[in-house]
């Protein structure tokens, strides 16, 4: 069926092509990096010197909540789905998503989901202020009122990713041109399939574990009372099977886009294929084996630790197979640095620090003294910020031509980059040093010996927010202004997003194409 | 009209690392500063667990030197600019073999003493001294068990510093009113638990962290081989005063613990004589606010009012203002509505309730003019 | 993979997005609800009759397109992908329950009485006297505090107690309620393959039938523990496995009645399904063999060896 966009709101309200709702989803999801980064920004302005001068404690904690959730789920995850909703079809050769009407309505959950979340902060006793790991029973028991919206506020979320990762396995498996079997795949789509079964195995057990709260909150069950035979522990073993699996989704569809975006710039093809297809399924095997390394203070028997510890550890070993990958995709070719391959280049190196730190973590003994410090916070956020936000960042540069027609402002896709390199360097390395001189996580003031770290981090995070207002920029001003650009684009990219026109045609592929 | 707000936010960012200079130059005072690593610590098993960190560590720095090597190589050499042309090799079995064997080796190599240090974190047996260890909210109470010796360590950091109304000192956020005191050259066993919700009793000197959980003991231990003051904090999210929960450790010589144990037990005596005097009203009402200032103000507020929505007010309180009753009640046994208003019954010796509450019903503005004795509250808490 | 050469793009629709503002409003309502604010019961309600009259058109549409041959076959194996790993999403929401019966029973109950790798304290000092065991019929609450304490256990439990009372034993006609409709519901599918109507009725009807039958069975066995044994949602951790995990086996089945009710009354009415098309009654099925499977671990690890 050939008919274009609907004209004005209805367009985005009621449609149902994979194209807009991945442009619904990306500015959802910008809109959400920018809340949690100011509420990153409260943080770190608190913390920019000892003693208590901006926010109250109470708040500070709801700031550190918030944050946390809007980054995981509100940022982080619908970038992807947005990313998948694009260029999955796309890459696959589909005119669409395998279930169009369940797609729209997977994203319009999430606005309604944040609203009721954000909301919270506006209730009596404020928002969520049990962190976004929320341990029973602080967050039972204790909880402010508002955090049985939280609840339902995860539950719907939760379906809405259910509802999302199904449609990307439906597409992925049945919706492939002719010839394009699983093996000639891009490593997007590969990825985007693991991760897809990810959600689907655990979307639904932080569901359960939400429920359980919302039991123990107002039903009296025991779950995690232990005066009734329960266990606090209990829901940290059933977050953390959810939350571990969880912290990969964010990560495997990153691969993913640093998989396309390397070759392209160095003019090569990627380096072992099947083994990093072969890798990324093992990552999310392990995954659902490691959980307890979140636990290792919470007094699990001798061999429970160090089974956790051994398989953490061995995690390690898939993930260094991709990092080998890219960096053997480089060498040799011919390379350039055009601002996608930047920002890949530079997710390679400072995850690989993340995943150094998490390696460090691992070690039983050795997280009894970083548990719970700033050395897990500058861990996760290596990861996320230079690996999730990152690879989301080269992404959007790298395909934003296809998406709109128009090429980006280079010089100020560079500027934006080195901005954000050095803002984050400054803003998450120093973390690792005051996490190992022992400054605790989620606190809102700290000691004396802490603070020029603090001081150098806060600045760098500052810088770090400036360089995402000129993303911003650069993005509208591409879309509304920016030069035509080839159909191309790069020099000889692979896949059949690139076979087609820029701006990408609203119904890509009408007639399956031919893949050979 | 941006072109504003940019100039604002490079303001900002000016000033932002001026003061870093500024601070970071004329830093004179006498903590710490620029702490980079973890600390040795001062027992055997917090030494061997820093050399762990240290072992791991050189092995990712030694793999980052070498990846990164590679790569920035490739980066330099293999660029278009200088006239790269790309190769096209894309597989290799050997290489995959390799860059699979050789990290997993790696990694057993650390995985030895990772799992004996391990091994010993979890031995508690044998301990010579056992003290149990409850997290409350927000604070710590240490029981040497079987010594009859119980109390609680409080933050001991004025209001006035946190607000930055006056200067810090050294031991800013670190400092409580009672620490908990040992002998050293003996193996403390530390019974871990908590009153309401996790919270994680943490000294970085003894490579001691184990969570705090509610309704279960946790055991850890430490062996100090020398005498001083270790200070850490409470290490898992507990709440709005997570982050002023303090831990101070003192070690000390063995007699001069046993004399200290001896003082203790005399004062416990001294208090629990009390019980049988009749205090005046002024007495009660200062005796009251000092016991309010340690015990109440985290949640009540020290001018009365608590916080809105989370913990109410005693400044004009239908209890406080009422039957005085139900005020013993909520203090002796606590709130089963919200049991963030714990029982302070064992908490607190019938001398320091009967002042808290004559102080919460005349001060901040609830001028009821009653009083209670210690030994109204015995009564009731024997009723 | 695809041979099809041409796809079908549905147009737009407004469904999505009032689908989700039901399904907001029926949330937000519940916990207004549940924090006690007035409005919040109107809100639910207001909430679940836009998000049922959403689903019902839903249906519709979806029933609609595919009697006009709308749905390729690629469409259909989408929706087979689609309802498989929905399933598959709710056997792992059972699973966080099921995994939370397991820790407790193995695990923290034996810690809490003292054995195991926590310490011995955890009995003397917390919990004095309190013994680990199954069904969990005093609490630790219990045992240490004694008429002062806040969770109190069950008066009896609902395991299965001896063989020879099986004929009386109401779970026990349950399984053989629930599995004899998972016979019943292939029959009819084996009857709607051989074009055999009557069969396909006949069966689907009796499912139903015996769906409505375990859920009367089902109310009366909670009435009995709430009424008789003293056994609630309160009643500590066996109380509150028993009822959750029964609890949402129900509401499952529930669910899967009346799917199966629909689809019952789509047939008999409407005449709908054919033999070589017949999605909506086989989703239902799956369904309800899924429901099935979850309650024969019910059965063993609830009932039998509770
Ligand atoms: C994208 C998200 C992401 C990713 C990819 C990872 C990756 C890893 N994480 Fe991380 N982690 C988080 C997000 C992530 N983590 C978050 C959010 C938390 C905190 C949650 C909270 O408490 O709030 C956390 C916390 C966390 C902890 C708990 C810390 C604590 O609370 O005490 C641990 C402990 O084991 C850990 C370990 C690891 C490991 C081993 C990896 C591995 O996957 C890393 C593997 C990668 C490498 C090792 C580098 C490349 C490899 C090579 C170059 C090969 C050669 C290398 C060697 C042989 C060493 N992580
Ligand atoms: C993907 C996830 C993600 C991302 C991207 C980030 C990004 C950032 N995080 Fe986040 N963080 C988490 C996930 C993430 N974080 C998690 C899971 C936690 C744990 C929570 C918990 O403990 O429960 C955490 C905790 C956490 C802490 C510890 C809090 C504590 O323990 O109390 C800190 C402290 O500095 C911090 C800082 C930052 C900063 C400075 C950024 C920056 O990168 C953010 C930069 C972005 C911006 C600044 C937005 C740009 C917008 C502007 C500049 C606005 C200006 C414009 C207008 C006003 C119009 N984070
Ligand atoms: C950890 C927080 C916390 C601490 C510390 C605390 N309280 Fe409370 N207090 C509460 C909460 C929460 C309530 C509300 C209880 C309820 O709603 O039933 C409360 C209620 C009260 C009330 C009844 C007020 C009213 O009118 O509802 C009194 C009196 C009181 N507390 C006295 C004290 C005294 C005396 C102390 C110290 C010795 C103290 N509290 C310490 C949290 C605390
Ligand atoms: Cu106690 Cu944090
Ligand atoms: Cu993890």
């Amino acid at each position: 069926m050939a008919h274009g966009p609907a004209k004005g709101i209805t367009r985005w309200l009621f449609t149902t092509n994979h194209k807009d709702i991945g442009s619904m989803y990306l500015w959802f999801s910008f809109m959400m990096f920018f809340l949690g980064g100011i509420f990153a920004l409260v943080i770190r302005a608190e913390l920019f010197e000892p003693g208590l001068q901006i926010v109250e404690p109470e708040f500070f904690n709801q700031m550190t909540t918030l944050h946390g959730l809007i980054m995981v789920f509100g940022a982080v995850m619908p970038a992807f789905v947005g990313l998948a909703n694009w260029m999955i079809p796309m890459m696959v050769g589909a005119p669409d998503m395998a279930l169009p009407r369940m797609n729209n309505w997977s994203f319009w959950i999430l606005p309604f989901a944040f609203a009721m979340l954000v909301s919270t902060l506006f209730m009596e006793g404020g928002a969520p202020n049990f962190g976004w790991t929320f341990y029973a029973p602080l967050s039972t028991t204790y909880a402010p009122p508002s955090v049985t919206f939280f609840i339902f506020a995860v539950h719907i979320m939760g379906a809405s990713s259910i509802m999302g990762a199904i449609n990307i396995i439906a597409t992925i498996l049945n919706m492939r041109a002719p010839g394009m079997t699983l093996m000639k795949m891009p490593l997007f789509v590969w990825t985007w399939l693991i991760t897809a079964y990810l959600l689907i195995a655990v979307m639904p057990v932080l569901a359960g574990v939400v429920t359980m709260m919302l039991m123990d909150i107002h039903f009296g069950t025991s779950f995690f009372d232990a005066a009734g035979g329960g266990d606090p522990v209990l829901f940290q073993h059933v977050f953390w099977f959810f939350g571990h699996p969880e912290v990969y989704i964010m990560i495997l569809p990153a691969f993913g886009i640093i998989s396309a975006i390397i070759p392209t710039f160095a003019r090569k093809p990627l380096f072992g294929y099947a083994s990093m297809v072969y890798a990324t399924a093992s990552i999310a095997f392990l995954s659902f084996i490691v959980w307890a390394h979140h636990m290792f203070t919470v007094g699990i028997p001798l061999v429970g630790e160090l089974f956790f510890m051994y398989a953490t550890m061995l995690i390690a070993v898939p993930t260094g197979v991709k990092v080998f990958n890219w960096i053997t995709t480089m060498f040799k070719g011919s390379m350039t640095f055009e601002t996608p391959m930047l920002f890949s280049v530079a997710f390679v190196i400072l995850f690989t620090i993340g995943g150094f730190s998490g390696l460090m973590l691992a070690i039983a003994p050795a997280d009894f003294q970083y548990h719970d410090t700033y050395f897990v916070v500058a861990h996760f956020h290596y990861v996320l910020v230079p690996g999730a936000i990152f690879s989301i960042t080269a992404a959007v540069y790298y395909w934003l031509p296809k998406w709109c027609g128009n090429m980006y402002n280079e010089l100020m896709g560079k500027t934006h980059f080195w901005l954000a390199f050095i803002g984050l360097n400054l803003t998450f390395f120093p973390m690792h040093f005051v996490g190992l001189a022992g400054m605790p996580r989620r606190i809102p003031d700290y000691a004396l010996q802490f603070a020029d770290f603090n001081m150098i981090s806060s600045c760098g995070a500052f810088l770090f927010g400036a360089a995402q207002v000129l993303f911003l920029f650069n993005v509208l001003r591409t879309i509304t202004v920016g030069k035509k650009a080839s159909d191309e684009v790069w020099e000889n990219p692979e896949g059949l997003e690139w076979s087609v026109p820029s701006p990408a045609p609203y119904h890509t592929f009408s007639t399956p194409p031919e893949v050979r | 009209m941006y072109k504003k707000a940019i100039q604002q936010y490079a303001w900002l960012l000016g000033m932002m690392v001026c003061t870093l200079a500024s601070v970071a130059l004329g830093a004179t005072d006498s903590v710490e500063r620029w702490g980079l690593n973890m600390t040795e610590g001062v027992t055997p098993l917090s030494k061997e667990i820093y050399g762990l960190h240290m072992q791991i560590f050189w092995w990712c720095v030694a793999i980052g030197v070498v990846v990164f090597g590679v790569m920035f190589y490739t980066m330099i050499v293999h660029r278009k600019e200088n006239g790269a042309k790309s190769s096209n090799f894309h597989e290799s079995t050997s290489l995959e073999v390799a860059w699979t064997v050789i990290p997993f080796v790696i990694l057993i190599i650390m995985a030895f003493p990772a799992t004996s240090s391990l091994i010993k974190i979890y031995d508690t047996s044998e301990s010579e001294l056992d003290i149990v260890i409850t997290g409350y909210q927000w604070k710590w109470k240490y029981e040497y068990l079987n010594q009859g010796v119980t109390f609680f360590s409080n933050l001991a950091t004025p209001k006035d510093e946190i607000y930055n109304r006056v200067a810090k000192n050294p031991n800013y956020l670190l400092e409580v009113d009672e620490p908990l005191i040992i002998p050293i050259h003996k193996k403390v066993r530390f019974l871990i638990t908590a009153n309401d919700v996790i919270h994680a009793w943490w000294v970085p000197d003894l490579a001691v962290k184990k969570d705090a959980i509610p309704g279960f003991i946790n055991e850890s231990w430490a062996y100090v081989e020398e005498p001083g003051v270790y200070r850490g904090q409470c290490a898992e999210l507990c709440g709005k005063d997570h982050g002023f929960m303090p831990i101070v450790v003192k070690a000390v010589p063995e007699n001069e613990y046993d004399l200290w144990l001896a003082e203790k037990r005399e004062v416990a005596e001294k208090i629990r004589a009390l019980t049988e005097k009749t205090f005046t009203f002024d007495e009660l009402y200062e005796r009251g606010k000092v016991v309010y200032e340690k015990n109440c103000v985290s949640c009540h507020q020290a001018n009365g009012e608590g916080v809105p929505g989370v913990f109410p007010a005693i400044a004009g309180s239908a209890i406080a203002t009422g039957v005085v009753n139900n005020h013993l009640e909520i203090v002796v046994n606590g709130s089963s509505k919200n049991v963030a208003m714990q029982a302070f019954r064992d908490q607190l010796p019938e001398p320091d309730i009967a002042a808290v509450i004559t102080y919460q019903r005349n001060a901040f503005g609830n001028n009821m003019g009653d009083s209670l004795q210690p030994i109204d509250v015995l009564n009731y808490k024997n009723k | 993979m695809s041979s099809d050469s041409t796809y079908y793009v549905p147009e737009q629709s407004k469904l999505p997005i009032f689908a989700s503002l039901g399904l907001f409003l029926t949330v937000f309502g519940l916990a207004n609800w549940l924090n006690g604010a007035e409005n919040g019961p109107a809100i639910l309600f207001v909430g679940f009759l836009v998000f049922a009259f959403v689903l019902w058109s839903w249906f519709n549409i979806v029933i609609t397109e595919n009697l006009q041959g709308l749905n390729s076959t690629q469409l259909k194996r989408s929706y087979v992908w689609g309802m498989g790993w929905f399933i598959f999403s709710e056997v792992m929401f059972f699973a966080a329950f099921f995994g939370a019966l397991f820790y407790v029973r193995q695990l923290a109950l034996p810690w809490l009485a003292g054995e195991g790798s926590h310490d011995t304290a955890t009995e003397t000092l917390l919990w004095p006297g309190f013994v680990a065991e199954w069904p969990l019929m005093q609490t630790p609450d219990m045992a240490a505090n004694g008429e002062n304490a806040k969770v109190f256990g069950p008066d009896h439990s609902m395991s299965f107690a001896e063989a020879s009372s099986l004929w009386t034993w109401l779970p026990f006609w349950n399984t053989v309620v629930l599995l004899t409709s998972s016979i019943t519901v292939h029959f009819a599918h084996t009857g709607l393959k051989n074009n055999n109507r009557k069969q396909f009725h006949l069966w689907l009807g009796i499912t139903v039938f015996l769906g409505v039958v375990f859920l009367i069975l089902q109310a009366e066995e909670y009435l009995h523990a709430y009424n008789d044994l003293g056994l609630t949602l309160s009643s500590g951790i066996y109380g509150t496995t028993f009822f959750m995990l029964t609890g949402f086996h129900g509401a499952h089945v529930t669910l899967g009645t009346f799917m199966l009710l629909v689809m019952f009354l789509r047939a008999i009415l409407k005449g709908h399904f054919k033999h070589d098309d017949c999605f909506g009654f086989e989703a239902a099925s799956w369904y309800w063999h899924f429901v099935d499977v979850v309650w024969l671990g019910l059965f063993l690890f609830v009932y039998i060896l509770g």
